[in-house]
């Protein structure tokens, strides 16, 4: 045999270029991960930017007042600081919104995920993707000068119809912008279940329907359901479509053909105003904030929840 | 017992052609496409309309004049100028930030240590948080407590934060098609875990982390209501000259004209979603470009 | 009884110099013997590179194969075989630290390189790669030019050779594959066929010239031809290096390798968990004739597995 192919070293402990090694690459560890903590800093940043004005605010007006009030004049000289018109108010175009996007974002999910080929998905999904690029004041265009003049001319309901700003048009609209949110996220939650269970009931001579109702949608009804509540949070964080569309002035009233001022309507309102810093109407501004933040985020860590369980179900 | 059970030839049909029940079956599938093509009908129409009205505006004076109080004088030249001001320092500060974020995410981050996990729940939850509640953060701590004022600097660094968790998200779908099998024959060869995420993970992910960053981009040239709080002007007869300018941007010049009650005013607003749009395109178009041009199979 | 039952073999190892007629089960490229029946393998290793002392090996609280006492010795093929989830894979894989990169892995008993303790504090794991190779299952060639996957490890690792041309034509000579890519190193490495594509994984891992190559099933994805190519090449790798080979092949460890380690699973009563089992550890001759184990010999002869 010739000479020992292996002339290294077969030492393997460690040397200087592995402690300096160590060092450098310890560092780029260190950015990378500052860069990751941004995210919490962020999430701190909203907390404490939401809650000094908040606190400040609440000083100077009663919870109990702010939560239960039915009149929101927080501008005028005789202020009155009633959320609950601009509750009500985004209750009212969140339904509408729901109303639309709910059954049809789960129609398209359904179809693309248990119906349409790979080539109709291939056209679908895109256009959708379209759908959910639209930017939000396009939207509010369209419901101010396209939906509402077509509901004025149709109206055939008891009543005068929709007023030039009102609750209706601006939530079918943003319904139809929320239509992809339903429809992507409920159809990986039925993408996600296995098709041995579809297979089962096709061989016990369900129909594609049958199989869709009765397997596919329970299978996904978790996933469904945190789609649901993502797409509530959309509707009601939504800004510039009601701001368009539904009216600036508060109305404590579940009549939609009225124009009324959702919490986020008041807000982008309130800071076209400028507010001095510390002024009762910038404090008023972080209030209704805070609120719609821990409505939205109780609705987007219940949803999380359930996306991680249908994942670990069939993962 | 026995006795009441019917021989089987009886009890069971062998007709296996039948109508029986196909009408339901039928209505059901026409509901789901019917859901589809509403969707899409309203895409259409949006477009259409959109298109119609701005028709007697589509014009070079559209894209050269600076907003005015006379409809017809008026122009949107500020408010593009701005929007592309805003969305390349947003591009600057999102693009080193997602990436980085990413990479420790999918590659460095232990799964089970508490604050790994607590990172991950808040970059999704961050995902879902409204765009106005960003706004308010620009304006309590970027605009007044930080003092940097309604800039261009205050609305990038607002949108980048906006944009933060979606680039994130995407990245790290990007990197995780990248098959394991090429990280352990790197490891295997005595490769450190840095050399084979500069080497291989990071080169073979960038254009699926490129198509995100485009599509969440577009996302933030869109996004009117956080720049709504941080005083994009509506009235902006200037465009910036640095990132200490003040601004506006095509959604706040469209929001603002649309709120007007003459009819000309909408049509200029009908024309500047136009332009909006047609800088959507664009950018859409290079992400499925570079999607379409990069797009490997394992 | 053990070695007079064997031929003799030619003691200076080399092999191919003489064409002898192919054991009924090898492919027509072997025209050569059975490497265990075809050189003298002492008892117990001469030199032994990795020594594998009461080894096991948990995902978390959960034992992923137990009851490994190895030693694995300078230029012997060493094959470990097993039904398909007695953790031989696993075990292969603490031999170079790729287990550390799965969260939750850890190790008990010592695994010792030449005297050194291979989970000593003061070893570096890429060090330890560097000097055990590993050649996988699924040939997985980096989306690059053939030229630069055999380069890729030279360079990342800081070798410092004079010219990497002369480095890549020998590492892809060793492996075999010399002839067929010379006139294409540039062209990229995904069209070479599934077989080429493991030799060059294999000319990938040597061009950093480890001490130990480590494989892991590595033709299970490849046709019989591409096989016979491939046991050819380790036989003549075995020359130069120390390999150790997962197989689920039986014959194929009984073809090339001068040791056979056999794994088995068992049933945990109180989990009802499979977890592996290293049952017995030997010249492949015996393992293959005369096993001590009754559930080596089950398995060899068929009644399981």
């Amino acid at each position: 045999m010739a000479a020992d192919p292996h002339d290294f070293d077969v030492s393997m402990a460690t040397g200087i270029g592995w402690s300096s090694r160590r060092l450098r690459e310890g560092l780029v560890r260190r950015v990378l991960m500052a860069a990751a903590l941004l995210s919490v800093a962020t999430t701190i940043g909203i907390v404490v930017a939401l809650a000094v004005p908040t606190v400040q605010f609440f000083t100077r007006v009663s919870p109990v007042e702010f939560l239960t009030g039915t009149e929101w004049t927080p501008l005028f000289a005789s202020p009155h600081f009633g959320v609950l018109p601009l509750v009500t108010a985004t209750a009212v175009t969140t339904f509408w919104a729901l109303l639309v996007a709910l059954p049809l974002g789960l129609g398209c999910a359904a179809y693309l995920s248990e119906y349409a080929g790979r080539r109709t998905r291939k056209i679908f999904k895109p256009l959708l993707e379209i759908l959910a690029g639209v930017p939000t004041v396009v939207y509010g265009f369209f419901a101010l000068t396209f939906l509402t003049p077509l509901l004025r001319d149709i109206w055939i309901l008891p009543g005068k119809g929709p007023q030039i700003y009102n609750a209706l048009s601006a939530g079918l609209v943003m319904g139809i912008m929320i239509i992809p949110t339903v429809a992507s996220l409920s159809e990986d939650a039925m993408s996600a279940v296995p098709d041995d269970l579809r297979a089962g009931a096709r061989a016990l001579g369900s129909t594609a329907r049958q199989v869709t109702t009765r397997v596919t949608i329970p299978a996904a009804l978790s996933g469904i359901i945190a789609a649901t509540m993502l797409a509530v949070s959309r509707a009601v964080g939504e800004t510039m479509i009601v701001a368009v569309a539904a009216g600036g002035t508060a109305n404590l009233s579940l009549d939609p053909t009225e124009p009324m001022q959702t919490m986020t309507a008041f807000i982008a309102a309130a800071a076209l105003g400028d507010q001095p810093t510390g002024s009762i109407g910038y404090q008023t501004l972080f209030a209704v904030g805070s609120l719609l933040f821990v409505i939205t985020l109780i609705m987007n860590i219940v949803s999380i929840r359930l996306v991680r369980r249908y994942r670990e179900v069939y993962e | 017992m026995t006795a009441e059970v019917e021989p089987p030839g009886r009890s069971v049909e062998y007709q296996i052609e039948t109508v029986r029940g196909s009408i339901r079956d039928a209505t059901f599938r026409l509901a789901m496409f019917f859901s589809i093509g509403v969707a899409i009908a309203a895409l259409g129409t949006l477009l259409v309309q959109v298109f119609v009205d701005a028709l007697p505006r589509l014009n070079l004076d559209l894209l050269t004049q600076f907003p005015a109080s006379l409809p017809a004088l008026a122009g949107a030249r500020s408010a593009i100028i701005g929007s592309i001001w805003v969305i390349g320092a947003t591009a600057l500060f999102t693009i080193p930030l997602g990436v980085a974020a990413a990479i420790y995410m999918e590659v460095f981050a232990d799964p089970r240590r508490w604050y790994n996990r607590m990172i991950e729940v808040n970059i999704q939850n961050l995902a879902a948080v409204p765009s106005i509640v960003y706004g308010i953060l620009g304006l309590g701590l970027l605009a007044r407590a930080a003092h940097l004022g309604q800039t261009v600097l205050t609305a990038a660094l607002t949108l980048t934060l906006l944009v933060l968790p979606v680039v994130i998200i995407v990245s790290r779908e990007a990197m995780r098609a990248i098959p394991s099998s090429i990280r352990d024959a790197s490891l295997a060869l005595g490769a450190t875990e840095q050399q084979t995420v500069w080497r291989h993970t990071l080169p073979l992910a960038v254009p699926g982390i490129a198509t995100g960053i485009i599509l969440a981009l577009s996302r933030a040239i869109g996004e009117a209501a956080p720049l709504l709080l941080l005083g994009g002007l509506a009235y902006v007869t200037f465009t910036p000259t640095g990132l200490d300018s003040r601004f506006t941007v095509l959604p706040i010049q469209i929001f603002n004209w649309v709120s007007r009650p003459q009819e000309e005013f909408r049509t200029l607003a009908a024309a500047a979603i136009v332009v909006l749009l047609a800088l959507l395109l664009v950018m859409n178009s290079i992400a499925i470009l570079i999607r379409n041009h990069y797009r490997r199979t394992w | 009884m053990s070695d007079a039952d064997e031929p003799m073999a030619d003691p200076s190892h080399e092999l191919a110099d003489q064409d002898r007629p192919a054991a009924a089960e090898a492919p027509p490229l072997a025209g050569r013997i059975p490497r265990a029946t075809g050189r003298t393998v002492p008892d117990a290793p001469e030199e032994i590179v990795i020594n594998v002392a009461d080894v096991a090996i948990y995902y978390g609280s959960f034992c992923a194969v137990g009851g490994l006492t190895v030693q694995f010795g300078r230029r012997e093929i060493t094959a470990l075989i097993g039904p398909s989830g007695c953790g031989k894979s696993t075990a292969l894989r603490a031999f170079n630290r790729m287990n550390d990169l799965i969260p939750g892995a850890r190790l008990t008993g010592s695994v010792s390189y030449r005297g050194q303790d291979l989970y000593g504090p003061r070893v570096d794991p890429i060090t330890v790669r560097r000097r055990i190779g590993m050649v996988f299952q699924k040939p997985n060639p980096f989306p690059k030019s053939i030229y630069d996957n055999v380069a890729y490890g030279p360079r990342v690792t800081g070798m410092k050779v004079p010219n990497m041309d002369d480095v890549v034509e020998e590492a892809l000579t060793s492996a075999a594959l010399w002839d067929e890519v010379k006139d294409k190193l540039r062209q990229h490495a995904f069209g070479l066929s599934g077989g080429q594509q493991q030799r060059l994984c294999i000319a990938r891992t040597i061009a950093v010239r480890p001490d130990v190559v480590l494989m892991d099933e590595p033709c299970s994805a490849l046709d019989p031809i591409s096989t016979a190519k491939i046991e050819y090449m380790m036989t003549e790798l075995a020359d130069e290096y120390t390999i150790i080979i997962v197989t689920h092949n039986m014959q194929q460890a009984a073809r090339i390798s001068d040791r056979t380690a056999f794994f088995t699973t068992e049933v945990d009563d109180a989990t009802g968990r499979r977890s592996g089992l290293m049952v017995e550890f030997d010249r492949t001759a015996k393992i293959f004739s005369t096993p001590s184990d009754q559930r080596t010999e089950d398995y060899i002869s068929g009644k399981f597995g």
